[in-house]
């Protein structure tokens, strides 16, 4: 028999230290599927980011750097400028992206920096253990907002792949989910086409990935797929927001 | 030595830089220190480098840190409140063990300041203005010349000992012209950089350039590594001018373009029959503690003279180590210090 | 006929391969607890496995290899 299903080479053999059931396992796994595909895990450089995969330089098998919070594209931006064929990612979650590094992500997109961004919303802060991303969502209650996420507190959720779409720079913008098999096939793709707008150098590429994150949603893993569904999918709402391939 | 032109001090930085090999340049406008990225846009294209004008110094600094982990000669440059932005990042960089060039060109502060000289700036980038033990090798010139040779003597430690080189010089040094002569070629060691990003090509183990060690017996490891580091610059990489001290009634520690107004006041001491010396740093990391305490019993007094309320100041008392008075003269806020205030201060210090 | 490898001492116990088997053989082995303090996934009746891997596919570990 043939084996149909294994790690990918570009993987680690290691354990994961991500809780029971958090999707960022699984994305790990889909980034370097397509890093195998595309056979480029010897030219490929990417750059962690600051939160619950602060250390996933530890899990690739391509050269990796760590970033300072919120840095990550403008880290890869010079690792890129040094090594202009070689695939450069960078895996960054809602806080990194869309907090203290919204002005780093729209800049790189802006310059159409022929990185791929692999941004993970879960709609919270996982490593410091439950607070209000800027992806949290109205009402969803965090360790600050004890009382659920208010507008005239709080604000509103950042949506941003349509923010990016509007930039010029962005080549490929799409947000896929990891909550069920259909959609993890199809994020799959969609990192693929990533990876790959980078390598026809068509500009900057960034795949939002919806996540659970049991811990600090206070649900089973299973039950963490529920909600999603129910409450991310209609803020969020899945499919392609820029693709440069398509237009004329 | 070969050509010899007449050129601004911050465009001799940006020209020394790209004598030193350096392709990749990161900046943020700001008074008075812009020329550097001007130059850096129109010569980089010339010599297939990259010129990017980034979103913040935050973010330059970061490029820096992408563009030094792949193995590249990098430099940044910005004044005062860029450099403070830079903070987080040059800690980072120095935990990295990253090799760089970061130029300040310090304004008068604090806060926005304003934009005229000012050494205000020696304790953020000797003691350190990020968090943790880290140091970066400070050089002060005080001259276009010395601008030159010492921007390219910043890469060459730079990737020496993988740390980061600061030029630090001040609004005057940047905006003033002086004649610059340039060797023909500069001789840049070949330094391997085999820990640095640049593919794995399926044919080594990765490399990963990281700043953060969570276990804290490898944070420590790392700590008194960079620590040995630093002791090793210290002895090899101290830089200071001992001018006029022998058998000084008065000897002045000053550093950058200050120095270069003492060296006057000397003069006119001399023909008042007053014998003044000056110690000038020309790194004020590593501290040349050494000549200090060298001539620490020769004059009557020292005088320290700063374009700030006073930091250099303590390093030189720590130095002197009580065996002396150290005295200090300072001027802030953009103001310079003729020769004759620092003249009478000595007279009245020698009274 | 496929066959599915469990690598037990990977999983975390959080059962959402449970969820996507079609032929609903995947479950929970109760009966033991790896180093990790979790009960690990199986599959009991191996014949009735298609090699589908949707188990393998969701699986966030990478603790689940499957042959065909």
């Amino acid at each position: 028999m043939a084996v149909v299903f294994k790690r990918p080479h570009a993987l680690k053999d290691v354990s994961l230290p991500y809780c029971p059931g958090c999707s960022h396992g699984i994305i790990h796994r889909l980034v370097a599927e397509v890093i195998d595909e595309l056979g480029v895990e010897g030219e490929a450089i990417g750059v962690s980011s600051v939160g619950c995969t602060y250390n996933n330089y530890l899990f690739f098998n391509c050269d990796m750097a760590q970033a300072a919070h919120g840095r990550a594209p403008a880290v890869a931006t010079g690792i890129k400028r040094v090594h202009p064929d070689h695939v450069v990612f960078t895996y960054q979650g809602d806080g990194d992206l869309a907090a203290i590094g919204t002005a780093e992500i729209v800049h790189a997109a802006a310059r159409g920096e022929k990185i791929t961004t692999i941004f993970v919303n879960n709609a919270i802060y996982g490593m410091t253990s439950g607070q209000m991303a800027p992806t949290t969502l109205l009402g969803q209650v965090t360790q600050t907002t004890p009382y659920g996420r208010k507008p005239e507190l709080h604000g509103y959720p950042i949506k941003v792949c349509e923010m990016l779409s509007t930039l010029e720079g962005a080549a490929f913008v799409e947000r896929v989910s990891v909550h069920d098999i259909k959609n993890i096939m199809n994020a799959k793709k969609a990192i693929k086409k990533a990876f790959q707008t980078q390598l026809d150098k068509k500009g900057f590429s960034i795949v939002e990935v919806l996540s659970t994150c049991p811990t600090n949603w206070g649900l089973e893993p299973v039950e963490a797929i529920q909600w999603l569904q129910e409450n991310m999918l209609p803020a969020y709402p899945l499919g392609n927001f820029k693709d440069k391939d398509m237009e004329v | 030595m070969g050509e010899k032109l007449l050129m601004k001090g911050n465009e001799v930085i940006a020209e020394a830089a790209l004598r030193a090999g350096c392709r990749y340049y990161f900046g943020y406008p700001i008074t008075p220190q812009t020329e550097i990225a001007h130059y850096m846009a129109k010569m980089m294209p010339k010599v297939n480098g990259t010129f990017i004008q980034a979103e913040s110094e935050v973010a330059a600094i970061n490029m820096v840190y992408g563009a030094a982990s792949a193995g590249a000669r990098v430099m940044t440059s910005s004044s005062s409140p860029g450099i403070s932005l830079k903070q987080e990042g040059i800690s980072y960089a120095s935990c990295a063990e990253l090799p760089a060039v970061i130029v300040n060109i310090v304004r008068c502060g604090p806060g926005l300041g304003g934009i005229l000289p000012s050494q205000g700036d020696y304790f953020q980038a000797v003691k350190g203005g990020g968090h943790g033990d880290y140091k970066l090798v400070v050089l002060a010139p005080y001259s276009v010349q010395e601008l030159y040779e010492l921007t390219v003597e910043a890469f060459n430690i730079a990737d020496r000992y993988r740390v980061l080189a600061m030029i630090m010089g001040d609004g005057t040094l940047g905006q003033m012209m002086e004649a610059v002569e340039f060797r023909d070629k500069e001789e840049t060691p070949d330094f391997k950089k085999d820990w640095a990003l640049t593919g794995t090509g399926m044919n080594r183990e990765h490399n990963v350039v990281t700043s953060i060690y969570i276990k804290p017996e490898e944070l420590e490891a790392h700590n008194i590594k960079l620590q040995k580091k630093y002791e090793q610059i210290a002895l090899n990489e101290t830089r200071v001018e001992v001018y006029n001290c022998d058998d000084a009634d008065i000897i002045v520690a000053a550093y950058g373009s200050v120095a270069r107004i003492v060296k006057n006041v000397i003069k006119m001491a001399q023909k008042e029959g007053i014998k003044v010396g000056l110690i000038r740093p020309i790194t004020l990391w590593p501290f040349p503690s050494k000549a200090f305490e060298k001539y620490a019993q020769v004059p009557k007094a020292f005088l320290t003279v700063e374009l700030s309320a006073g930091q250099m100041v303590e390093d030189v008392r720590l130095a002197v180590n009580g065996k002396n008075n150290v005295h200090f003269y300072g001027r802030m806020g953009g103001m310079l210090p003729t020769q004759k205030e620092i003249l009478d201060r000595i007279k009245q210090i020698l009274k | 006929m496929a066959k599915v490898i469990f690598y037990e001492e990977r999983c975390k116990g959080c059962r959402l391969c449970t969820t996507v088997c079609p032929k609903k053989i995947v479950e929970m082995d109760t009966d033991k607890l790896n180093l990790k303090g979790f009960h690990p996934a199986g599959v009991r009746d191996m014949d009735m496995c298609t090699g589908c891997a949707f188990c393998a596919t969701i699986c966030p570990d990478c603790a689940i290899e499957v042959e065909r």
